[in-house]
């Protein structure tokens, strides 16, 4: 996973509340057994018509909106199953940061997992977000380090994101590594609980 | 001050507490199925690591299987991942209940009826709907694949302890309503995202008349309204079930085991963050008519008017979701015509869901534009169901009755609804493309599914029920 220190780039709007996992990626594509590639299939559904053509009307496929490395939406991003194939889609097909009022919780989770930055912002602050970047190009800076989002316009907020979270993506850690240094305490718990049992 | 059974179970389970850190929580049981191990079991390969508790985790196939014909799988890249999961499980020593053995089942389903979900317990696996075994006054919830291999290496999760919520559920429920219907009442009250960052105890008198099947159904179902986990304090039903279950404590151990979960409820001076209270009378059987768990109402009923929407995101999402089920605003739920039906999922494929379904169905026939499908939740179920004959019942009135598995409420087996036909449906997503691409589901009560499967369309089983002890 690469590290995450300050990205600047292309920031298009999805202006959908409560979009779910099984939209970012359909279960059709769950039975690969690899964790790369699942860019191609990302918003399968809403990205292309039933004859495997592209949806004009979607989002991502409208031309000023390609390349986009940031993604706006709206509230409750990501409910639903806890397919981490969610992520490893957004990542593959090249975003880096997501803007929404609220996440579902595992989504979140599995964001932070695979070096995307789940970003929240109050309500208003996205809804300015939203209606400015339906004016391509629109282009975002999103500072990890200083928990900072700026446009080119003059507006700029801050964000705050746990500690533990922000170290681990900006210095890419492998959190298991970080977590078998509790070895000790990890084996001391398991012979304690046996003996209670 | 008095803590919550929720502190309680999370408090015994740290290991490692610091400020700026999430808590590093033990887990006591970790259950794992096809779709969301394989990367996971990778990435401990390529690290040359092994599974630290192979004792305390669990296998099972369940989303990909085939409901018939289950052993020739014609889906190559699906048999792969199964076949993925059974070497897995062969190289790292974790026991599996695979597709040829008499304990599979969905993982929701067979983790409580082995008697491997326990009271006190925390408990994960790579799917949402782990909230499920809550019931058992557990914690409970889903992860993602990286929290998978997490929990393989370490038998550990680091967790930011979330927030504490109280649903008291009080007073009595009326002639055909069922869990079901409560949990779908709650989320057409309080919408999808009212338990984010929570997780709930569900309590009150409606709860503590409830059987385990029943709680299993409530808890498995708020993850919908975005909590982390729902859970139920263990009690006298909770025991009973569990007595004598394959993998639960035995003799002595039980007799122990259980004094030690009398202790597991939430002091009478608890606090939580979050209190609310549901009127069971008020709730009518439920049919959802939108996109999403929320967009549900009343059989009684009808679909909302987009004038009556409070501000534009909802009322584009009431549009979207309209264009999307076929229905008009203002139009009646029980105007609407299915032509699929399916009980099955790891919120409604229990034994009882199948009794109660059966009861509706015996003698009569499924309404000629209707094609409807029985899936029970593990073989366990499907066997005691033969058992008792309700397979008859089902054939007889022109269900088809099929082998365990996750079916049509994700449809990645060949148990598809085509694109533009609607299904009343026993599980617990209706989000758009979720049976099939296109497909239109409506999430019911196995008993408001099985009467939907005799009419063609929906109809208040309590009023059916009513008639019928006339
Ligand atoms: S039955 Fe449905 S919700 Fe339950 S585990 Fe299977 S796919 Fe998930």
């Amino acid at each position: 996973m690469g590290r995450f220190t300050i990205v600047e780039g292309k920031a298009i709007p999805m202006d959908r509340a409560n979009v779910d996992t099984d939209q970012i990626i359909p279960k059709q594509f769950l039975k690969r057994i690899e964790k790369t590639g699942f860019g191609q299939y990302l918003f399968y559904d809403w990205r292309y018509m039933n004859d495997g053509k592209e949806n004009p009307a979607f989002e991502l496929n409208q031309p000023e909106n390609k390349n986009a490395s940031i993604l706006i939406a709206n509230e409750n991003f990501g409910c639903g199953s806890s397919r981490e194939h969610a992520p490893w889609a957004l990542a593959d097909y090249g975003f880096k940061a997501i803007i929404a009022p609220s996440f579902a919780d595992i989504f979140h989770q599995n964001c932070l997992k695979n070096g995307i930055l789940p970003i929240r912002l109050k309500s208003e602050e996205v809804s300015y977000l939203l209606k400015e970047a339906k004016n391509q190009p629109y282009v975002l800076s999103v500072d990890l380090k200083n928990e900072m989002v700026k446009d080119e316009k003059g507006f700029s907020t801050t964000f705050s994101i746990h500690t533990y979270w922000k170290r681990m993506l900006i210095n890419g850690w492998d959190e298991i590594e970080i977590t078998l240094q509790f070895e000790e305490k990890i084996t001391d718990y398991e012979k304690a609980t046996i003996t209670i049992r | 001050m008095g803590r919550s059974i929720i502190e309680k179970i999370w408090d015994k389970h740290i290991i490692h507490q610091e400020e700026g850190k999430p808590d590093l929580l033990y887990i006591d049981l970790h259950l794992v199925h096809e779709v969301t191990s394989p990367q996971a079991f990778s990435g401990l390969r390529m690290k040359n690591r092994k599974v630290r508790q192979p004792d305390k985790t669990f296998a099972t196939m369940d989303h990909n299987v085939p409901t018939v014909n289950r052993y020739k799988i014609e889906d190559k890249v699906a048999l792969n991942q199964m076949t993925t999961l059974e070497k897995n499980c062969m190289e790292f020593g974790i026991p599996l209940a695979g597709i040829d053995s008499p304990d599979q089942g969905i993982v929701h389903v067979i983790g409580p009826e082995l008697g491997f979900t326990q009271p006190g317990m925390t408990i994960v696996c790579g799917d949402s709907h782990t909230s499920t075994h809550g019931a058992f006054g557990s914690i409970a919830f889903g992860i993602g694949t990286s929290e998978v291999e997490h929990v393989l290496a370490t038998q550990t999760l680091w967790q930011a302890k979330p927030k504490t919520m109280k649903i008291e559920i009080s007073g009595t429920l009326r002639k055909g309503v069922t869990a079901k219907d409560v949990i779908l009442y709650i989320l057409s009250q309080k919408g999808v995202n009212f338990g984010q960052g929570y997780i709930i105890e569900y309590c009150g008198d409606v709860i503590k008349k409830m059987s385990m099947e029943e709680r299993m159904t409530i808890c498995n179902m708020s993850i919908e309204g975005g909590a982390k986990a729902g859970l139920v304090s263990p009690d006298e039903t909770t025991f009973s079930y569990l007595n004598g279950r394959k993998h639960a404590p035995k003799g002595e151990n039980f007799v122990h085991a259980v004094k030690k979960w009398r202790e597991l409820t939430s002091d009478e001076n608890a606090i939580f963050d979050k209190e609310m209270s549901i009127d069971a009378s008020q709730i009518a059987p439920m049919v959802s008519w939108g996109t999403n768990p929320a967009m549900t109402s009343s059989v009684n009923d009808h679909v909302p008017y987009l004038k009556d929407c409070k501000n534009p995101i909802e009322q584009r999402s009431l549009e979207r979701a309209l264009t999307y089920m076929g229905l008009e605003e203002g139009q009646k739920i029980k105007d609407i015509e299915i032509q699929h039906v399916f009980i099955g999922s790891c919120t409604n494929s229990r034994i009882e869901d199948l009794r109660q379904a059966a009861e509706i169905v015996k003698g009569k026939r499924v309404h000629s534009n209707v094609r409807a499908l029985v899936v029970p939740g593990s073989q366990q179920v499907k066997k005691q169901a033969e058992a008792e004959g309700l397979n008859i019942i089902f054939q007889n009135a022109g269900f088809e009755w099929r082998e365990s598995g996750c079916s049509m409420c994700l449809s990645m087996n060949n148990d598809i609804v085509p694109s533009g036909e609607h299904c009343a449906s026993t599980s617990n997503r209706n989000f758009e493309g979720r049976q099939g691409s296109g497909a239109r589901t409506h999430l019911v009560s196995p008993m408001m599914a099985a009467a939907a499967a005799l009419n063609g369309r929906f109809i208040d089983v309590g009023k059916l029920m009513e008639v019928e002890t006339v």
